[in-house]
């Protein structure tokens, strides 16, 4: 099990700082969850990172069809001094999604926004080298969205109306 | 001031052309496929562009159209070398989400299992940073070790390489009479080989020549690219996951985190030297408390029927136990909705896991935090301003494994 800060204690903190910007804060097993809207994220993880929170663990996307904000972006941070952990949330309904890079807070973060754009067509302004990372270069569409589905092909037992589901 | 001079002209007559170099994508000296193209100074290297995914299959991708208990495999290609570790960090993360609480001695066993891998991941690093520096006897004395490790794993889940070991709740057997001899024999013959190995190269003029300062990186860098494991330890920093976080009873465990120094590659080579040593006091440590447990026998959560495969003489004569088979067999154990990140510490740093799940039968999203995909990013700042034979060294001190790499 994680140590967190506790999810009121970030609200508290986090909206002193950006007020109505940061939308929901909660926690989610043994980690808080903030979210937060896109155009204060960067200050928000710069703040964060002056105030302990120095580690970035990695970064995601998610793409949740369907909703009205269909495209998240997800930040692990750390703070090792306190052993805290924390992670951000920020969702975009524009198409392409547009999100401001964090290279320039941490490098790492160059290859995991690489690797949002491979996957997930996210694009980060400001990125040194926005390209894809782990696909071929010419290559279409967006992997891990869920409009390109997975077939398992072998399998046609598998009808979903079996299961009651 | 007449120096000055001297290289103000110099400037100014001649030109300076960089020669491209292509090191790979296959190339014998970088075991793995990587390429980087490496912009020269004669034998120096001024800048690398890193082209990586050659090995690429979609785990995360994949994954979304898998059973939870079918990703399992999937995780053993990650870091190929040590393989058990990654499988423990997916049933964990599962077990974190579905709530699951293991008895103590499933606990320990698995840190047998995962200490296992972690000495054979770094016996491969450590022999091969001898083999590239170019002393290959060192190689030769501890690689059958790995065999003997991969000898125990068989014992245990039948497989040597892509293990696939543990299931979600516990262990899928009981580790049998066989395996635990071939433990024994580990720890009593590993210690002298080890120092075998130890006195070839630690203190070996040569080695020491050709690996002090060789790719160093500074640990405030370290941290900026998002260093974890025996990497960044090298480059002083104490971070280990299993002391931090601590999972399957760690922090009943007594051992030291080793650290270096310059980070630089002899650095890394005495941290993963020293851990090997401390697994081997790991393991001894958990062998002692499983004599100290009352419980002998259980090897999976006994509260779980939905994720535990039943007792196949049960399958036959118990209804609730049939019903269990059919729904796992059938992967229709769905999990609780929810998102959770997990990590272990891998053989090259903190292996994490961040499942969402949406309550059905798969995972939503499942994305890796692969230690090795994050800390190569920092190689062209490692082997700036070095030679080329610095840069390969470099490269497999580093560990990177092609297989976590790309994912």
């Amino acid at each position: 099990m994680f140590q967190t800060i506790e999810a009121d204690e970030l609200e508290k903190m986090l909206k002193e700082h950006f007020g109505e910007k940061i939308i929901s804060v909660e926690k989610l097993y043994d980690v808080s969850v903030a979210e937060i809207s896109v155009d204060v994220i960067k200050n928000v993880i710069i703040w964060l990172k002056e105030n302990g929170f120095a580690y970035l663990t990695t970064c995601n996307g998610i793409h949740y069809p369907d909703t009205p904000k269909p495209f998240c972006m997800v930040y692990h941070l750390h703070d090792w001094k306190r052993n805290l952990r924390i992670r951000l949330k920020t969702y975009v309904h524009h198409d392409p999604p547009h999100f401001p890079t964090i290279t320039d807070v941490w490098p790492a973060a160059n290859w995991m926004e690489r690797e949002a754009y491979d996957f997930f067509g996210f694009h980060f302004d400001g990125h040194p080298k926005l390209k894809r990372i782990l696909n071929e270069d010419s290559m279409v569409g967006w992997p891990l969205r869920k409009e390109y589905p997975l077939e398992d092909q072998a399998r046609f037992d598998k009808d979903d109306k079996m299961f009651g589901r | 001031m007449k120096e000055d001079v001297n290289q103000d002209t110099k400037q100014e007559v001649i030109s300076k052309e960089y020669t491209t170099l292509n090191l790979g994508p296959t190339h014998p000296a970088t075991h793995g496929i990587f390429q980087n193209v490496l912009k020269m100074d004669g034998e120096i290297v001024v800048d690398t562009e890193q082209t990586i995914g050659y090995i690429h299959r979609a785990f995360e991708k994949l994954s979304e159209r898998r059973p939870y208990g079918q990703i399992t495999p999937i995780t053993d290609r990650l870091n190929y070398c040590s393989s058990p570790l990654n499988n423990m960090g997916w049933h964990m993360t599962v077990e974190k989400l579905a709530g699951i609480k293991l008895p103590k001695r499933v606990e320990y066993l698995r840190i047998i299992i995962m200490e296992l891998a972690r000495i054979s991941d770094h016996i491969i690093c450590n022999s091969v940073i001898g083999v590239d520096s170019g002393a290959m006897t060192g190689f030769l004395y501890i690689f059958q070790f790995r065999e003997h490790i991969y000898d125990i794993y068989e014992e245990i889940c039948g497989a040597r390489m892509n293990t696939n070991i543990g299931r979600i709740g516990g262990l899928e057997r009981d580790f049998n009479q066989a395996a635990w001899l071939k433990i024994e024999k580990l720890l009593e013959e590993l210690p002298r080989c080890l120092k075998e190995f130890e006195a070839l190269l630690v203190r070996n003029r040569i080695f020491m020549d050709r690996t002090i300062n060789c790719g160093p990186i500074s640990a405030e860098l370290a941290l900026a690219y998002s260093f974890s494991g025996p990497n960044l330890r090298a480059a002083g920093v104490d971070y280990d996951v299993r002391v931090m976080n601590p999972y399957s009873s760690y922090e009943e465990f007594d051992f030291i985190i080793p650290v270096g120094t310059n980070g630089d590659t002899y650095d890394r080579f005495m941290v993963r030297e020293q851990e090997m040593w401390e697994s081997i006091k790991i393991i001894k440590q958990a062998i002692e408390k499983l004599d100290k447990l009352e419980d002998k026998t259980s090897y999976y959560a006994p509260d779980v029927p939905d994720y535990y495969l039943p007792q196949k003489l049960d399958v036959y004569t118990k209804m609730e136990a049939l019903i269990y088979h059919f729904k796992i067999i059938m992967s229709e154990t769905s999990v609780p909705k929810g998102e959770v990140y997990h990590c272990v510490e891998g053989g090259n740093g903190e292996l994490g896991y961040y499942l969402v799940s949406d309550g059905g039968r798969t995972p939503y999203r499942l994305h890796m935090r692969r230690p090795c995909f994050i800390y190569y990013q920092g190689y062209p700042e490692m082997i700036k301003g070095g030679y080329l034979s610095d840069a390969i060294l470099t490269m497999s001190s580093m560990n990177v494994i092609a297989g976590e790499l790309d994912a």
